[in-house]
This record gives structure tokens, C-alpha cells and sequence, in this order.
């Protein structure tokens, strides 16, 4: 059982049975929900849900770079914006970027970047777009898991897929996928993307406290829902492609 | 500087084909020259948020989310809560879009959705108030655009009036009213209280063809664009008339006549979809189906 205070509020983080805010076990996913090419406009796009967590994300690309000079000689660049709809938290965020914005833009695109082969589109632009549309915790890994989707979607070359998922620390026990209340009053969180097949970690942040052993429990139980989330975005991809081989045959277009 | 509705070539057969079909009073998508696209409003699907509504009006879609929060009224208005309407549009929506601050393009449609609404009187702002000269409470209201396929302006008006028709506000109980002293219940709430609720109808002129809801293909041709909002007693609430190219004093007053017209059956669609809309987990099924 984990309790915490907060101004006098008792906030019960883990219960007698060991389950969660959510009415989860200690190594559960919130109910995932991928969709891929849900864009008319984006050249790729795909909505990923972890629980109430909801993340729109749209590519376009490889395209001209503006302004030209920032054009690099021998690869594609990559930028990517993370945005956050001013109804997606508890107090209305203003619409300008904040400082968490800018930095998680970055983190993001550093670990889409080793998964996408770059070299092969000198002198482009790859522009990510993430918006997401309800935070509830987990938003910079539902926006990995999204951007991957939607840049395959965009028939953009890759090396894979990039998964990611928070997992954290309450007390003594390990937890998987944070929400959003775990995510402010447990004791610690740390988002992970990994590139797979190839099981390369590309993200990687923490905040809170863990004990070396506690860490290595937390990365083997991330590696174990990333591989989870994985075969779901395989799935939503297929899902697509099917769509699309219907369409076609049909003469619909696409 | 790039106008953000930018033009893209079309090519002369698409153009050819829009305009013969135009002649026979036809359209791409089938639909006649006065015929909107089809409609789908999904209420409140944002939980965070404390009225909400996603549209879809053919493949243009937007999202539009209501705040809302304390704030000191206006000095000369001190009786009345305040509203304010803001448009985003990210790139996610186009890639004409781009980000930073908001462009013309996303001004000029806030404006005249906070026009309809402010003219229409759809809002009871006396009720919003609080402590009357001391606190009231702000709507803020944001359209974010997810997918431009052309007609942004009557998707953003359908969504705001529709977020604001499925949003609640706090009850506020006054404990002292000298010392501005109140408790806001949060887990009880009464709706936004409304009046009215206008509807728009925006047109686009293409030749000497007027039509009714453009896509964005049909943008890209079209020479002037004309908004008409309309009441629920019939009224005009608003008119905007945008883009390069003029429209004959007949077009727009055919264009009065057509909005009129149709404005009962729109907004009885509206309030509907909004009747029956689903809550939370069961909204978000509903929403970029494909």
C-alpha cells in the first residue's frame, strides 16, 4: 500500500491488492489504441491513445528545406515540434511554446533520428508534428510511438520501428506506463524508446530517485512493454496497408 | 510573406474538369453547387477540458476545447463575464501551415467566429458573472484545425458553438462577497448558459459560379470567398467577405437568401449530433474513423 499527502488530500497511489489509481497491476498498460493514416493533408499521420493520454502526430517529407541553408550536404535533416492543445491539461497551457515543449521537441527527435535512414535523402527536410490533445501522462512516449507510425506512413526509409513507454518508481515497487497522477506524486519516472529490431535505447530520461537495482528492473520491465507496444504498431501498420491494398483495388485511390 | 491560404497550381485538366463539371451543375465530389459536405460533431471527447467538440465536415476536421477560469471583468463591462476565441493552426493541418504565432489566416477566422458568437448574443455573459465588477468567470475558447481540406472557417464555427452547447461551468458558491471570498465546487456543474446559436455558411466563387462549402482543391480556384452567419430568429450575424476578387451585389444577396434558408435544418443537425454525442473513452471511437 503507497499513500501520499498532498495539502491534506490522501492520495492512494498503490491499494491493499497492489493495484493502481487505475484499477491496473504493478506491470499494465493502459488500454493502447494505434491508428495510422488518419490525415488527409500530412504526407503520414497516426493517433496513438495510452489510457487518456491521446497524441495526434503528422510527418511531411523528405521535402525542400526553408530557408535553403539549412540544407545538409550528405543527409536529410529531421525537426520535430511538440506541441501541446491548450485544453490538454487540468489549467489552460498558453499556446506559445514552453520550455518543456522545446526540450521535449528535441528528445524526440533524437530518438527517432538512429531509426530513420537519413543519408539516403541528402539535402531534405523530415517535419515532425506532434500535438497532443489530452495529457495524461506519457505524452513524450505516445508521441515516439505516433511519430514511428507516421513515418512509415509517410513511406519514409527506415531501419524499424521506435516503441516507448514510462516506467517509474512508487515505494518499492516498480510500475509500468504512468499516468498522470503517478506520474506527479510517485517517486520516480523514466521514459525509454527503444529502436526495434535492433533493441537500441534512443530515449532515455529520469527524475526521482532509484537505487541501481531498482533501474535495472525498471529498463527489463520498459524492454518487456516496449516489445508489447512494438507488435501493436506492427499490427496498426498492417491494419493500413490492408486498407490501402482494398482501396486501390476497389479504384478508389487513396 | 507566404499568405497562408497559399494557392497551389492546378493543373489545366483538373481545372478544365472542375469548370465543365460546374456547368452541369455538378461538383468532384458529386455534390451540387449549393450542397454542404457531410457533418459529423463528436461532443466532449476531452475530459480535461470543461465543454469540448471534434468536426468533421467532409475531410476537414477540427477540434475546438472550451476553458474556463476566474478572471476581473472588463471596467467598462464590469457586469459581464468575458469570452475569448483563438485559432491554431499547427501544420499537423496543412503543409501551408506553419508554426509560431498566429497568422493572418488564423486571426481573421478567430474574429469571425468571435463575431458570430458576440453578435448573436449566443452566450448569456451576464449570467458569467460572479461578484458582479469584481470576478467572473472567462471562456476561453480554441480551435485547433487537424486537416485542412478546405473551408476551415464553417468547421471552426460548428466546433466553437458546438464545444460551448456541450460545456459546463463550476458552481460557485459566494461566501464573502466584500472580500471576493468563494468556493468553486468542482464536481458540480450547470451548463454554459446560451441564448442562441448561430451557423455560417461560407461560400466561394469560382467564374461566375457560386458555391456552397468549398474543399481546398476548390479554393485553390475560387476568387473571392463570402461568410454569412446566421441566427437562430433569421437574422444576419456576421458576413465576411475575404480573398482577392469581388462579388456582384445579386451574388450576395442570393448567397443572404441560401444561408437563410438553410440555417434551421444546420442547426438542428448541430444540436442533434451534440444530443446524442457520447462522453470521454466512447467519443474518441467515433473520431478519425478513416
Amino acid at each position: 500500500m503507497e499513500v501520499r499527502e498532498y495539502y491534506g488530500k490522501k492520495i492512494i497511489l498503490i491499494d491493499e491488492e497492489g493495484k493502481r489509481t487505475d484499477g491496473r497491476s504493478w506491470n499494465e498498460l493502459r488500454p493502447v489504441r494505434m491508428r495510422v493514416g488518419v490525415l488527409e493533408r500530412a504526407d503520414g499521420s497516426a493517433l496513438v491513445e495510452m489510457g487518456k493520454t491521446k497524441v495526434l502526430v503528422a510527418v511531411y517529407g523528405p521535402r525542400e528545406v526553408m530557408p535553403r541553408h539549412l540544407a545538409l550536404p550528405d543527409r536529410a535533416m529531421l525537426r520535430v515540434a511538440y506541441r501541446m492543445a491548450t485544453f490538454s491539461v487540468e489549467e489552460r497551457k498558453k499556446p506559445q511554446p514552453s520550455r518543456r515543449e522545446i526540450e521535449l521537441s528535441k528528445i524526440i527527435k533524437e530518438a527517432l533520428e538512429p531509426a530513420i535512414l537519413l543519408e539516403e535523402m541528402p539535402r531534405t527536410v523530415i517535419d515532425i508534428y506532434a500535438l497532443v490533445l489530452q495529457a495524461d501522462g506519457g505524452t513524450r512516449v505516445a508521441s515516439v510511438n505516433a511519430a514511428s507510425l507516421a513515418l512509415a506512413d509517410a513511406g519514409i526509409p527506415m531501419k524499424g520501428l521506435v516503441a516507448a513507454v514510462a516506467v517509474g518508481r512508487i515505494g518499492n515497487q516498480i510500475i509500468v506506463d504512468l499516468n498522470d497522477i503517478e506520474d506527479k506524486y510517485g517517486d520516480s519516472d523514466l521514459p525509454i524508446a527503444m529502436l526495434l529490431p535492433s533493441e537500441e535505447i534512443t530515449l532515455l530520461q529520469m527524475d526521482g530517485i532509484m537505487t541501481s537495482e531498482q533501474f535495472e528492473i525498471a529498463l527489463r520491465e520498459a524492454k518487456k512493454a516496449i516489445l508489447t507496444l512494438y507488435e501493436m504498431q506492427r499490427k496498426a501498420l498492417r491494419e493500413r496497408y490492408l486498407m490501402i491494398r482494398e482501396e486501390v483495388s476497389a479504384g478508389r485511390g487513396v | 510573406m507566404i499568405p497562408e491560404l497559399k494557392r497551389e497550381l492546378v493543373s489545366k485538366i483538373e481545372r478544365e474538369n472542375i469548370l465543365s463539371l460546374l456547368k452541369i451543375g455538378k461538383r468532384l465530389d458529386g455534390r451540387t453547387l449549393l450542397e454542404q459536405r457531410p457533418l459529423k460533431i463528436v461532443p466532449n471527447l476531452i475530459e480535461k477540458a470543461d465543454g469540448s467538440a471534434y468536426v468533421e465536415l467532409g475531410k476537414t476536421k477540427v477540434l475546438v476545447g472550451v476553458k474556463v477560469s476566474l478572471a476581473k471583468p472588463f471596467p467598462d463591462l464590469p457586469d459581464k463575464g468575458v469570452f475569448v476565441v483563438n485559432a491554431e493552426f499547427n501544420p499537423i493541418a496543412s503543409p501551408f501551415f506553419e508554426l509560431g504565432p498566429p497568422s493572418d489566416y488564423a486571426v481573421e477566422i478567430a474574429r469571425i467566429v468571435d463575431r458570430a458568437i458576440r453578435s448573436s448574443e449566443m452566450i448569456d455573459l451576464e449570467e458569467l458573472a460572479i461578484i458582479p465588477g469584481k470576478l467572473v468567470w472567462m471562456l476561453n475558447i480554441d480551435i485547433y484545425a487537424i486537416d485542412d481540406d478546405g473551408n476551415l472557417i464553417d468547421a471552426a464555427m460548428y466546433g466553437a458553438v458546438s464545444a460551448i452547447l456541450s460545456g459546463t461551468l463550476p458552481k460557485v458558491e459566494i461566501i464573502n462577497e466584500e472580500k471576493e471570498e468563494i468556493e468553486v465546487i468542482k464536481e458540480e456543474r450547470i451548463p454554459i448558459p446560451t441564448r442562441d446559436f448561430p451557423v455560417s455558411f461560407t461560400f466561394a466563387k469560382i467564374e461566375d459560379y457560386l458555391i456552397l462549402d468549398p474543399t481546398h482543391m476548390e479554393e485553390n480556384l475560387m476568387s473571392g470567398r463570402l461568410t454569412i452567419a446566421i441566427n437562430s430568429k433569421n437574422n444576419i450575424c456576421t458576413i465576411q467577405k475575404g480573398e482577392g476578387g469581388g462579388f456582384k451585389l445579386e451574388d450576395v444577396l442570393r448567397a443572404r437568401d441560401i444561408a437563410i434558408q438553410k440555417a434551421d435544418e444546420l442547426r438542428n443537425k448541430i444540436a442533434n449530433q451534440i444530443a446524442l454525442g457520447s462522453r470521454g473513452e466512447e467519443s474518441w471511437q467515433k473520431i478519425l474513423e478513416g
